[in-house]
C-alpha cells in the first residue's frame, strides 16, 4: 500500500544506497520539509514559538546523546551538562564580541572538549559505574558552572544573551529564529543519517555490541569511544548554544541541572535506542505530553466538577512523566522509533504479510 | 580551625553517615539479589516517611502502630514494584534498567506530591530537641537514634543472611540460572529483596524524616545512598555501613573546611567527588566483588 516497492529497480549502487531507497519516503520527506518551511505561516506565533521551535532544539540535543548511547553503547548521564557548557561558552562570546557564528562554534568545540573529559570514564569503566560517574560529573559541572562567579556571574545569577546574529545581520524575528534552528536540525539529522552508513557508525557500532570483540577484530575501541563523546558534545554544546539564543534569550544554571540531563535520556529511551526518527517523537512525546495532559485533566476537572487544587495539578505533569517512561518500557522497550518501524514493516509487504522479513 | 570543631563535625557526620548507610542498604539489597542498580531507592525512601504519616495522621493511629502499618504496605509496595516492572526488563540492557527505576522514582515523587502537596511535614517519633552533650561535643539527638537504627538493621540483615531465606537469595546473587536449576524460585527472591529494600527505606524515611521534615528533600538522598553504596561495593552490606561512615564524615568535615573559602554548596560537590574517585580509582568499592567480563 503506502511504501510501495513495486516497479522500483536499482540500477545503480548509489541509488541503492541512498538514504530513502523508497520513493514514498522521498516524497514525504519533501512534504515534511515544505510544511517546516511554511510552518511560520502555516501554524501561528504561539505554536511555532512555544512548541515547534523547542521541539526542534531539543531534538537535535537528543540526536547527540543517542550518537552516545544508541550507537556508540556508552552512557551519559551528564549531557544537560555538556549543553550548558555550549550555552554559556557561546553566550560570553558573543557578549564578548565575537561574530554569532564563531561563537556557536566555540561553544560546540568546548563542549566537546569537555565531552571528552566524560570519555576518559569510560575509559576506565563501562555499564552502571560509566552511568554513575558521568552522573557525578554532572553534578560536579553544575558547581563549577553556578559557583565560578566567571562563568554564570554570580550563583543565582541570569545572564542575558544577545540576539542571534547572522553575517552581521541580527536575527531577531521569530520566524528567523526558526529558520536557523531548523537548519541546524537539519545538518545534525543529516549527519545521523549519514554516520550509519560510514565507517566511523559501524565501528560505533561495533563498540557498542562488544568492546572487546571489537578491539579484538581491530576496532580501538578507546579512540572510537573518543570520538562519539567529543562528536555528541560537540552536537550537544551547538544546541545548547541554540536553546539559549533562540529559546530562553537568558541562560541560567538550573536550565542544565541533573533533571534535564535525565529528561533527556528519557526522551532518547522513549524514542528508542539508535533511532533517528524515534528521536524526534520522543522528544516530542516527553516534551509536550505532560503540559498537554496537564490540560486536558484541568479541562476534565472543571467537565466533571472536580475540584483539583493547584498544588495538585502542578505535580501532574511529573506524574505523567514518569508513567510515560515506564509504560513505554514496559510496552516497547526498543522506543516509539521501533513502533514506528514495525508499521513500516507491515506496510511495506501489506498484503503480503508471509513475505514480511 | 579549631580541632573540636573539626572532632564535632566529624562525629556528627559520621552518625549522619550511619544513616546514609541505610539509604545505601536498599539499593544493596537489591544489587545483590538481581544486579539491579536500584535509582528509585530515593523516591521509595520519600513515599516512606510519607506512608507513615498517612497512617499516623489522617488514619489516626498512634506512631508506633503507623511504622509497622507503612512497612507492611510499603513490603507490598515493594514486591509490586518487582512483579509489574522490574521482572518483564530481565535480561534486557541496563540502560533500560537503568531508566526503568529512574522512571519509578520520578512517578513515586510526583504522585506522594499530588497526593500529599509539597509543604514539609515534622515527623514526630518522639525523639527530643534537646541537644545532648558528649563532655564538650553537641549532638543532634536524631542522628544518633538514626545511626544506631541504622546498625541494628545491618545486623538484622547479615543475620538474615545466614538463615535458609537468606542463603537463597545468596545463591540467586551469585547465579541466578545455577538456582534456577537447583529449585530455587528466583523470581520470589528478587520479589523478596524489593519488598526488603522497601521496609529499609520506610526505616530510612521515618528516621531522615524526624532529623528533617518530610518533604520532596527526601528523595535526594538517592545521590549519597548510591555513592555509598559504590564506596562499600554494591554488594556489601558491612561495606555500605563503612562506607556510609567514612562519607558522612568526610563529607561534613570538608564541607565545613571548604564552605567559608568556596562560598558555600560544597556539601554536593564532596558526594559527588567521592563517587568519581571510587569509579576511577576502585569500580567494585572496598568491599565488593571484582566481576572478571568475559568476551
Amino acid at each position: 500500500m503506502l511504501y510501495r516497492q513495486a516497479g522500483i529497480f536499482h540500477t545503480h549502487y548509489a541509488s541503492d544506497r541512498g538514504l530513502f531507497p523508497i520513493p514514498f519516503e522521498r516524497k514525504a520527506i519533501i512534504a515534511i520539509l515544505l510544511v517546516a518551511l511554511a510552518a511560520p505561516w502555516l501554524f501561528s506565533s504561539l505554536v511555532l514559538v512555544s512548541y515547534i521551535k523547542p521541539w526542534l532544539i531539543w531534538t537535535a540535543a537528543v540526536l547527540g546523546l543517542n550518537l552516545i548511547l544508541g550507537w556508540a553503547g556508552q552512557f551519559h548521564f551528564g549531557h544537560a551538562a555538556i549543553m550548558g557548557i555550549g550555552a554559556y561558552t557561546s553566550g560570553h562570546a558573543a557578549r564578548n564580541g565575537v561574530p554569532w557564528e564563531f561563537a556557536v562554534v566555540m561553544g560546540g568545540i568546548m563542549a566537546a572538549v569537555v565531552g571528552v573529559g566524560f570519555a576518559f570514564a569510560a575509559l576506565r569503566v563501562k555499564g552502571l559505574y560509566l552511568a554513575l560517574s558521568t552522573l557525578a560529573m554532572q553534578f560536579v559541572m553544575d558547581w563549577v558552572i553556578s559557583h565560578v562567579p566567571a562563568i554564570s556571574g554570580g550563583v543565582s545569577a541570569t545572564l542575558q544573551s544577545p540576539p542571534m546574529k547572522l553575517l552581521g545581520q541580527a536575527v531577531t524575528s521569530e520566524a528567523g529564529i526558526y529558520y536557523v534552528v531548523l537548519a541546524w536540525l537539519i545538518f545534525v539529522t543529516l549527519f545521523m543519517l549519514n554516520l550509519r552508513r560510514t565507517a566511523l557508525g559501524r565501528a560505533l557500532v561495533a563498540v557498542r555490541e562488544k568492546d572487546y570483540a571489537a578491539a579484538v577484530i581491530g576496532v580501538q575501541s578507546f579512540y572510537y569511544k573518543l570520538v562519539a563523546f567529543a562528536t555528541s558534545a560537540f552536537i550537544g554544546g551547538v544546541s545548547g548554544a541554540m536553546l539559549v539564543f533562540g529559546f530562553y534569550k537568558a541562560v541560567t544554571p538550573e536550565q542544565f541541572a541533573v533533571n534535564v540531563s535525565i529528561e533527556l535520556l528519557a526522551m532518547v529511551i522513549v524514542g528508542g535506542l539508535g533511532s533517528i526518527i524515534g528521536s524526534f517523537f520522543g522528544t516530542a512525546f516527553i516534551l509536550l505530553l505532560p503540559g498537554q495532559m496537564n490540560t486536558f485533566i484541568a479541562w476534565m476537572a472543571k467537565v466533571l466538577g472536580l475540584d483539583i487544587g493547584v498544588e495538585t495539578l502542578a505535580h501532574v505533569p511529573h506524574m505523567v512523566y514518569g508513567a510515560t517512561i515506564i509504560a513505554v518500557l514496559l510496552i516497547e522497550p526498543m522506543g516509539l522509533g521501533k513502533l514506528y518501524g514495525n508499521v513500516r514493516n507491515y506496510l511495506l509487504v501489506w498484503p503480503f504479510g508471509y513475505a514480511r522479513k | 580551625m579549631d580541632p573540636m570543631y573539626l572532632l564535632e563535625l566529624a562525629v556528627n557526620g559520621g552518625l549522619a553517615g550511619l544513616m546514609y548507610a541505610l539509604v545505601a542498604m536498599g539499593i544493596v539489597l537489591i544489587y545483590k539479589s538481581s544486579s539491579v542498580p536500584n535509582l528509585a531507592q530515593g523516591g521509595l525512601t520519600m513515599l516512606g516517611a510519607y506512608m507513615v504519616l498517612a497512617f499516623a495522621n489522617s488514619a489516626g493511629l498512634p506512631i508506633w502502630l503507623a511504622i509497622p502499618a507503612a512497612m507492611v504496605t510499603m513490603f507490598l509496595a515493594g514486591m509490586g514494584i518487582e512483579r509489574v516492572a522490574l521482572r518483564r526488563l530481565a535480561g534486557r540492557p541496563i540502560v533500560m534498567i537503568l531508566m526503568m527505576t529512574l522512571g519509578i522514582d520520578i512517578f513515586i515523587r510526583a504522585t506522594a506530591m499530588t497526593i500529599w502537596g509539597g509543604s514539609g511535614r515534622p515527623m514526630q517519633i518522639g525523639i527530643s530537641d534537646a541537644p545532648l552533650f558528649l563532655r564538650p561535643l553537641l549532638l543532634n539527638r536524631a542522628y544518633v537514634v538514626g545511626a544506631v537504627g541504622s546498625l541494628v538493621l545491618v545486623v538484622a540483615f547479615m543475620l538474615f543472611f545466614r538463615t535458609r531465606r537468606g542463603v537463597v537469595l545468596r545463591a540467586i546473587a551469585d547465579d541466578y540460572t545455577a538456582s534456577w536449576s537447583v529449585g530455587i524460585s528466583v523470581e520470589r527472591g528478587v520479589a523478596l529483596s524489593w519488598a526488603l529494600s522497601s521496609v529499609v527505606a520506610t526505616t530510612a524515611g521515618v528516621l531522615w524524616g524526624s532529623v528533617q521534615t518530610v518533604d520532596q528533600t527526601l528523595a535526594m538522598l538517592l545521590l549519597k545512598g548510591i555513592t555509598v553504596a559504590v564506596l562499600g561495593g554494591m554488594d556489601s552490606l558491612g561495606g555500605a555501613i563503612l562506607a556510609g561512615l567514612l562519607l558522612g564524615i568526610l563529607e561534613s568535615v570538608a564541607s565545613g573546611v571548604l564552605d567559608p573559602l568556596l562560598g558555600g554548596g560544597t556539601r554536593e560537590l564532596v558526594v559527588a567527588a567521592v563517587l568519581i574517585l571510587t569509579i576511577m580509582i576502585r569500580p567494585h568499592g572496598l568491599f565488593g566483588r571484582h566481576d572478571i567480563e568475559r568476551i
